[in-house]
């Protein structure tokens, strides 16, 4: 029986001819990854455990992105704590503000991670870097701690959804409505222990960038990673970026899948998900003109330069609606230089939107656009919990960069072709 | 053996809801336990006793990776989640940090809020005392097992590398 992409990354790192679905294994891990909230606690347990040097500083990266630039005391004393220890440890990977970016929009920016990977990170929406072609799941911070004494990590080795792509989106539908609907089919647990593996002809129609997108979303269904084959457009992005030699995996022809859900790119529609879950998924036609109050357009998810793009498009020339705030954030430095030099910045100031720096702040209710009771936004981040932007009373409706530009200049959800 | 009152919850219990981020910047676990369940059940954190377990739905632990979750929840008292599953970061964290979790369907479904209820961790075997009745949770691999005696992953690496 043949096996699955991510099995075939994870049997060459645990140095096995062959692994299967259910099998525990040990992995060598090519990079171990943690920002201001996971490594703090990661350190701790290093330490306490009698760890004194980490296992390779080059393969160890640390982000201060989450409550950066610090919001307050404690948050400062956290990324205080991750300094020290990447200054003593001496980590290659460290970003501090100035020059850190969100953090899995900075790393394959950057050239650390690329195809044939294996990647832990202490943070659920590491698996993003699948869209490279890599194995990279979300992780604690003992795990982190652990990956960073030995280099190595166990895992189950997981059974995949086999998610087939075909036909090509329309204007204005992107990757973050390919994920939104395919959450919606299968449900926030729909792939629980399991690998997404997107497959087919509509693969090669995806952008980078939507592929990072959908990705990004796997943990949102449950999955342990989400990943793309490797094909031109991925070689494109790394070259000049990815130092190392990239490795290629493919499944195998008679790979076994626990089912395969097809996705026609042609049929979608721009998609929200209403909350409480990211599961809760509507087309926005069906939902267009409820109020709102808050925009926010950034996030580990939809902070990537097409993003930018495709929600300065809408909003040129326009203003925010009246009673509503507009928060932007280019998820690293390259990305806002870039913003700045095409004009897109200005777009967004004069539209009456905040800029801001590289930060996770919003998406996880900590700064930069936390929100009261009885409010409402449409945010292109990833989750929609009870309270995740703030107040257990406030309300969170995801959805893609073009859908929450257009939402922002009507004043409530809205259509960007209308 | 562990023995206590049971505090019950539903499906896709998240780690937003265990342990909202605004508390995130102080992680000491004395600190977390405070604000454990809030958003969910604002009595939680000021009632629960040492001892007491916890039970939940379908995907207990979804969202976020934060450990937090887990050391806020045993911080708080409780002495084991069972679930009808768990979202596979959390069930990680547990494990790591040899905090026990059990898994099984029948008893996240059967066992009421405020049952007393016994559970052998190591056999798997939980034993409402309220109803009488008895469920068999999935047994943990060996290998984590291993884990959980140790006290949690790194405990367990060092004793590897002596």
């Amino acid at each position: 029986m043949g096996m699955t992409m991510t099995q075939k990354i994870l049997a060459a790192h645990a140095g096995l001819p062959e692994v299967h679905a259910g099998d525990l294994i040990e992995a060598k891990l090519d990079i171990v990854l943690g920002n201001d909230v996971t490594t703090p606690v990661a350190i701790g347990e290093f330490e306490k455990a009698g760890f004194t040097e980490v296992f390779d500083k080059d393969k160890i990266v640390i982000t201060l992105d989450h409550y950066t630039p610090c919001k307050d005391i404690k948050s400062a004393e956290l990324c205080k704590i991750a300094r020290d220890f990447a200054r003593e440890q001496n980590i290659t990977h460290f970003y501090d503000v100035g020059t850190v970016g969100i953090e899995h929009a900075l790393l394959p920016e950057q050239g650390i991670v690329g195809p044939g990977d294996c990647v832990i990170g202490a943070d659920s929406h590491t698996c993003t870097y699948g869209a490279l072609g890599a194995f990279s799941t979300g992780v604690g911070s003992t795990d982190m701690a652990a990956g960073m004494a030995s280099g190595l990590n166990w895992f189950k080795v997981p059974q995949a959804i086999k998610v087939e792509l075909k036909g090509k989106l329309q204007p204005f539908v992107s990757g973050k409505d390919v994920i939104l609907h395919l959450i919606g089919e299968i449900g926030v647990d729909g792939a629980l222990y399991q690998s997404l593996e997107f497959t087919g002809e509509g693969v090669s129609e995806l952008s980078m960038d939507d592929r990072f997108t959908i990705s990004n979303m796997a943990i949102e269904a449950g999955g342990k990673n989400g990943i793309f084959p490797v094909d031109e457009k991925t070689i494109e992005y790394i070259t000049n970026r990815f130092e190392r030699e990239p490795v290629i995996f493919e499944a195998d022809e008679d790979a076994e899948y626990a089912r395969t859900v097809t996705i026609d790119l042609s049929e979608l529609k721009p998609t929200v998900s209403l909350p409480h879950l990211p599961s809760n998924t509507k087309t926005v036609d069906e939902v267009a003109g409820m109020p709102i109050q808050q925009v926010v357009i950034g996030s580990c998810t939809n902070g990537r330069m097409s993003d930018m793009r495709a929600a300065a498009a809408i909003i040129k020339g326009k203003k925010v609606a009246d009673g509503v705030r507009c928060i932007v954030i280019p998820a690293t430095q390259d990305i806002y230089m870039e913003c700045l030099e095409e004009g897109i910045i200005k777009t967004f100031i004069e539209a009456g939107c905040a800029v801001s720096t590289p930060t996770c702040g919003p998406c996880l209710g900590g700064h930069m656009g936390v929100m009261a009771a009885g409010e409402r936004a449409v945010t292109t981040t990833n989750r929609n919990f009870v309270g995740r932007m703030g107040h257990t009373e406030s309300e969170v409706i995801l959805a893609s960069p073009a859908v929450a530009a257009a939402s922002a200049v009507a004043g409530c959800v809205a259509c960007p072709e209308a | 053996m562990i023995r206590g009152k049971v505090w019950k919850f539903g499906d896709h219990v998240d780690t937003d809801v265990i342990i909202p981020a605004r508390y995130l910047n102080a992680p000491e676990p004395s600190e977390l336990a405070k604000h454990c369940m809030e958003d969910i059940d604002a009595s939680f954190a000021g009632t629960v006793q040492s001892g007491d377990i916890m039970v939940g739905g379908w995907n207990f632990g979804c969202g976020s990776s934060r450990e937090h979750a887990p050391v806020a929840i045993q911080a708080s008292g409780i002495s084991c989640v069972i679930a009808a599953s768990f979202a596979r970061i959390f069930y990680r964290n547990s494990i790591n940090i040899g905090f026990p979790i059990l898994e099984c369907p029948e008893a996240s479904e059967a066992i009421k809020a405020g049952d007393i209820i016994t559970v052998d961790t190591k056999a798997g075997v939980i034993t409402d005392e309220t109803t009488g009745e008895t469920f068999q949770a999935k047994p943990f691999p060996p290998f984590i097992e291993k884990i959980i005696e140790k006290g949690g992953l790194l405990p367990y690496l060092k004793g590897k590398e002596a």
